[in-house]
């Protein structure tokens, strides 16, 4: 299970604030903390709210690799900011991300490949928004399998994200997006992954972090193999390593929720 | 018609660890053995590499061993009344990859040697031969614990193989091994859990992965071998899909769990039906050996010359690539 630790996002006011301050030390705290409690990459996101969008992104890369070497996910709907951002990366990077658009991925899949990173497809596009429904997910995610195959970037490059929204919003998407989990593992041979932003499926809730872990595991059962997630949060991260036990992943001993902190990507 | 071969593709390997150090090293070996590395089930030289055979290691007791069954005495001869020739014997007649020397006379009821003793066979047979060196204590953890942080200062830098390092008492070896720069065996009771977690115990006190072989214990044919085989099996599927804890050389004591068992002592005259005991007792070893090949055993630990070098032939055959 890949946590995707999403805490460097500019959506946060602390983040925010020292990305107007041009103060590195709380991008690198959390770097750090995220690292170091099992988070196997890094979401950099600069957040609506920078003047200068390219200059963040590429503030942030450099100041988060000055202190870690966990591989780093670039966060952006602009993708030549993506593209310079890959190219100050010290190790492949994660997309994050392209809708199936065949425009966007004919933009995105190449420059994929051209640097060696792994993208998050996203089983939604303009024309059909995000399906309601688990099959029509399911003609997305094959079309970026069939993309994927197509320019050459490898299946298990490839994190599909069938999408879950908040529940007290859209409390049916939920089950579909489980169902198209299960799905997708179908669609090849190896299979893509699957990632899903976990902590969208609490947005504005009380209780948000016993929605999270409970999802978490519930969408592990259906073949998720990574979330965009808050690695600080000890329960959820707890969970995770729990379920990869039940799931006989990951053989038992009793330090099992330490190793899954511990034994990040490296 | 063409058949084609399914082939599994396994996202990490073993670790791999040497035993051993040369003279540029910081020992005294003339050569060093490298388990490990493997990254297929066993033998499948057609879904992954097997950088490195597995070997054996002859035990050599430091007391002769008068239990032990008559046949197995008669094969090892006069040289079973020193250790040093024993130890010599394994390496220049019979072909053994190493010594595994067990220090049982530490033991207050086999002969209650003082560590300056033992410490002195341990130097002798380390004069005698060439080759990297087990050493084992006599299993009880109060002698053990002084001995071998003795055996272990007074070789650093050899990078013994040193033994045995258990769930219940590990602290004491673990440190002298850091300290002087030896390997150490985790044994665990037919346990995979308990086999995991001494690992990371072990790598908490700050010993590196490539510094452990792991015993996970085995029984000997008829025995609860199958039991061995399991773990052992489980143990390499879980280590090839990405279990760092697990992704250890195995290593088992073959000979003293073979040379247990009643079909490899009992006489032919008691039980006319089972054949020369002398040839079943050799057999015995070697199919037990064999069988944990097939599970993914690294280092056999074993005793009749005979037994040895019919294991040896099975693994010259096995590690011929069998690309389909």
């Amino acid at each position: 299970m890949e946590i995707i630790g999403e805490r460097i996002n500019g959506m946060f006011k602390d983040i925010r604030e020292a990305i107007i301050a041009q103060d590195k030390k709380p991008i690198q705290d959390w770097a750090i903390k995220q690292t170091e409690n099992g988070a196997t990459w890094l979401d950099i996101n600069t957040g609506a709210s920078a003047v200068d969008q390219m200059a963040t992104m590429l503030w942030l890369i450099n100041t988060v690799q000055e202190v870690v070497d966990t591989p780093l996910s670039i966060d952006s709907t602009n993708y030549d900011i993506i593209e310079e951002g890959l190219k100050l990366c010290k190790r492949p990077a994660l997309i994050n991300s392209c809708h199936a658009d065949r425009y966007k991925i004919e933009r995105v899949f190449p420059m994929a490949v051209k640097y060696n990173a792994k993208v998050i497809g996203l089983a939604m596009s303009e024309e059909s928004g995000i399906p309601k429904n688990a099959e029509n997910r399911v003609l997305l995610a094959a079309e970026l399998v069939a993309a994927a195959d197509e320019f050459g970037l490898p299946l298990e490059d490839l994190y599909i994200d069938p999408l879950i929204l908040p529940i007290n919003v859209a409390q049916d998407h939920a089950i579909e997006a489980m169902e198209t989990l299960r799905q997708i593992k179908f669609l090849s041979d190896p299979a893509p992954k699957t990632v899903v932003g976990l902590s969208n499926v609490s947005q504005r809730c009380a209780n948000r972090k016993l929605i999270n872990r409970t999802m978490i595991t519930m969408l592990m059962a259906c073949g998720l193999d990574a979330a965009i997630a808050d690695a600080n949060d000890d329960e959820l991260m707890d969970a995770a390593a729990t379920a990869r036990v039940i799931m006989n992943k990951e053989i038992y001993c009793d330090s099992y929720a330490d190793l899954f902190k511990a034994n990040k990507y490296k | 018609m063409p058949i084609q071969v399914l082939k599994d593709r396994n996202s990490s390997k073993v670790a791999v660890v040497t035993l051993g150090a040369t003279k540029e090293q910081g020992g005294t070996r003339s050569k060093t053995i490298t388990v490990g590395g493997t990254s297929c089930l066993p033998f499948l030289h057609f879904e992954g590499e097997t950088p490195n055979r597995p070997v054996i290691a002859m035990e050599v007791v430091d007391r002769v061993p008068t239990e032990w069954n008559e046949e197995l005495k008669k094969s090892i001869g006069t040289s079973i009344n020193s250790p040093v020739e024993w130890a010599k014997k394994c390496v220049d007649e019979w072909g053994a990859d190493f010594i595994f020397l067990k220090l049982q006379s530490a033991d207050p009821e086999m002969g209650n040697r003082s560590i300056e003793e033992c410490v002195e066979t341990v130097r002798e047979v380390l004069k005698a031969v060439e080759v990297p060196l087990a050493v084992v204590g006599c299993g009880i953890d109060e002698v053990d614990n002084k001995l071998m942080a003795a055996v272990a200062e007074n070789f650093a830098g050899e990078n013994l193989l040193l033994g045995l390092a258990a769930s219940a008492n590990y602290n004491t070896i673990v440190a002298a091994c850091m300290v002087h720069k030896h390997t150490v065996i985790a044994q665990s009771p037919l346990d995979i859990n308990i086999c995991k977690q001494l690992n990371i115990l072990i790598t908490e006190m700050g010993l590196p992965l490539n510094k452990i072989i792991i015993d996970p214990s085995i029984g000997g044919l008829g025995y609860g071998i199958e039991y061995a085989y399991s773990i052992q099996e489980r143990e390499r599927i879980g280590a090839l899909q990405g279990d760092k804890m697990l992704a250890l050389p195995i290593l088992g004591i073959i000979g003293f769990e073979a040379w247990k068992a009643k079909e490899a002592n009992v006489s032919e005259t008691e039980f006319p039906g089972w054949g020369d005991q002398a040839e079943r007792g050799i057999l015995w070893e070697a199919m037990t050996a064999s069988a944990l090949l097939q599970a993914g055993i690294d280092i056999l630990v074993m005793r009749h010359p005979e037994a040895v070098k019919l294991v040896k032939k099975n693994i010259d055959e096995l590690m011929v690539v069998n690309n389909i």
